[in-house]
């Protein structure tokens, strides 16, 4: 196990490395000259000495190679400079924003993985039965309808039926319980919908294989019932696939976040990267984005690590 | 030498098994995939309404009528106007050809590029294919809407910049995809053959490992159409999109349609109804596409 461990862990260092050098291509290579959009040249006519103090203050000034070599700096020691908008450092203002964000990923992964589980089991066993064609429009339907227009939905019954909106401002669950819930019951929705809707059709194909397998058929050869099959053998085998979804999913629910945050206008990290892009905070946009690009890399690492554990066949591979 | 390898890939098993006419295989594919076919039917649906909304369409998606604004859905207006007064229904049958434009030359072009990066990748192996691998698992730990998020705010707001900001991040998956089957498919008996015969790598390429990769390839483009007109409609209703006044679908829901929402909530309404059944066709149909095509999963016995 420990060999594994520091093969993954020497393994994410050039992604890492990797996925840093990208977010400095797409922010520098790509054309178009930040300085002239943060400064709104791109309509009117710009003053050189303004465009040029603008140029030195985000540090375009210096050579290429001297650039990347401060942006990989300032990656390793996290620091990633201070936002132009507020004048903040950027990991201030995310620390911020983090506990709200967590809570949301953190409760639409509960909802969706209590309604997705049973859900997918279920449509595998009675794979291609009427049961089966009914989760399966539902979860294709789920996928379909985009998140940020049942965000709306919620928005739009709650006003026009109760004359109520959500509360704005973020209060934390210790503090209070019961506004914290009135804030997040609908984004956790809006994201949790979606995020079940993805995980019930894994379930389902996972189920699917598990289902084919050799063991199966013996167990079924034994005269066992079909319950036991299914949750004794069937399911178990099927979870550590599950688990994996978690990882490979993290992209979705991030997604999810960017778009719920902004419909609900919550303050959020996911709305951090919206009024971002929209406020031309260059130095932030590149902090996160090469965050999720860490974050992701992350969770997958642990969630590889947690797959090693329950599967000794992998460590040795 | 030319002519030994011509000799080499006549295709015998092709001709001589019965080939199934178009309207049997269309017949077979209704009655065991109904769901697939609903997709179908609703995909081509919406390429009517779009390709025909310039005549279709009973007014102007662009003209303002301020003597009509807020209209109730209506004889005249069927889906009621928004605070400029234009037709609601009209915009969202305009909307229905910029969604699948975006649709269709997104994941054409991140499917493409994608599935010849796989190939090139599988037939080259070593080094090409170590490097193409890693470059492809650091674009797949950007999640898909950030990097379009990101993609798109440098490029600007329009149309055609929307493209290129969803279509790159389908690109590694498409690799990913493709570059399995030519893996499997450059161990095949034949592909050894022709290499023995002398045939040059272009040729092996295009001849013997192309033909094979379709079947996945397919199955790709549909399942990331969906996903594709989706992340148009996320970007232009995050502001990145299609610029006002564009009748995009993600825009017509984007700023004011929500501060209206007591006054006029059909603005809100409407173009989500268009957005999710024109995706839910495509999701139907890729899925149940790949049912078919893909033997891992078809059904033993």
């Amino acid at each position: 196990m420990r060999t594994y461990i520091m093969k993954r862990l020497l393994l994410i260092i050039p992604t890492l490395l990797g996925a840093a050098t990208l977010v400095f291509l797409i922010m520098r290579v790509i054309p178009g000259d930040v300085a002239l959009l943060i400064l709104g040249g791109d309509q009117g006519n710009i003053d050189q000495k303004q465009l040029d103090a603008m140029r030195r203050q985000l540090g375009l000034d210096q050579p290429l190679w001297m650039q990347f070599v401060t942006w990989l700096w300032g990656v390793v020691r996290f620091d990633f400079g201070k936002s132009l908008w507020t004048g903040q450092p950027v990991v201030e203002e995310l620390l911020i924003r983090l506990p709200l964000s967590l809570e949301l990923a953190l409760l639409a992964t509960m909802v969706s993985v209590i309604i997705s589980i049973p859900l997918g089991m279920l449509a595998a066993v009675r794979q291609d039965k009427w049961l089966d064609y009914v989760i399966r429009v539902v979860s294709i339907g789920g996928l379909a309808i985009p998140g940020f227009w049942v965000g709306i939905l919620c928005i739009l019954f709650l006003v026009i039926f109760f004359g109520w909106g959500p509360p704005l401002e973020f209060t934390p669950p210790w503090i209070n319980p019961w506004l914290n819930f009135q804030m997040m019951v609908w984004p956790v929705v809006t994201v949790g919908y979606r995020y079940a809707a993805v995980t019930t059709r894994m379930t389902r194909s996972t189920m699917l294989e598990v289902l084919r397998e050799d063991y199966i058929r013996t167990a079924w050869a034994k005269g066992l019932h079909e319950r036991v099959v299914v949750v004794r053998h069937a399911l178990k085998n099927s979870m550590l696939p599950v688990i994996t979804l978690i990882g490979t999913e993290f992209a979705f629910l991030i997604g999810g976040l960017v778009v719920t945050e902004t419909v609900f206008t919550l303050n959020g990290v996911g709305r951090f990267v919206v009024d971002a892009v929209a406020h031309r905070d260059y130095p932030v946009v590149q902090a996160l984005i090469f965050l999720t690009a860490f974050s992701f890399v992350m969770v997958n690492l642990l969630v590889d690590l947690t797959y090693a554990w329950f599967d000794p066949r992998i460590r040795y591979r | 030498m030319a002519t030994n390898i011509e000799l080499a890939h006549t295709t015998a098993s092709a001709t001589l098994a019965p080939q199934p006419t178009a309207v049997k295989t269309v017949v077979k594919f209704v009655r065991t995939k109904p769901l697939g076919a609903a997709g179908a039917f609703i995909i081509l649906a919406m390429m009517a309404v779009g390709f025909s909304s310039g005549m279709v369409a009973p007014y102007d998606p662009y003209s303002a009528d301020y003597s009509a604004q807020f209209a109730r859905p209506s004889v005249d207006h069927w889906f009621g106007t928004d605070e400029f007064g234009r037709d609601l229904m009209s915009r969202i049958m305009y909307g229905a050809k910029i969604a699948l434009f975006v649709g269709f030359t997104a994941s054409f072009m991140g499917c493409t590029i994608g599935g010849l990066l796989g190939v090139l990748s599988a037939y080259w192996g070593g080094k090409v294919d170590l490097f193409l691998e890693r470059l492809m698992d650091i674009l797949l730990a950007f999640p898909q809407l950030i990097l379009a998020l990101a993609i798109a705010s440098i490029l600007g707001p329009a149309v055609q910049n929307v493209v290129i900001a969803i279509s790159i991040p389908i690109i590694p998956r498409a690799a990913r995809v493709v570059r399995a089957t030519a893996l499997s498919i450059k161990e095949n008996v034949y592909v050894e053959a022709v290499q023995a015969l002398g045939a040059a790598r272009r040729r092996i390429i295009l001849r013997h490992i192309v033909p094979n990769v379709v079947a996945p390839y397919i199955i790709l483009l549909t399942a990331q159409l969906g996903g594709a007109i989706l992340a148009e409609a996320a970007l232009s209703y995050l502001g990145l999109g299609a610029a006002e006044p564009t009748p995009s679908w993600g825009l017509m829901l984007s700023g004011s349609a929500l501060s209206y929402a007591e006054k006029a909530p059909w603005i809100a309404i409407f173009p989500g109804i268009a957005i999710s059944l024109g995706v839910f066709g495509f999701n139907l149909f890729g899925d149940s596409l790949r049912d078919a095509l893909d033997p891992k999963l078809r059904r033993k016995g």
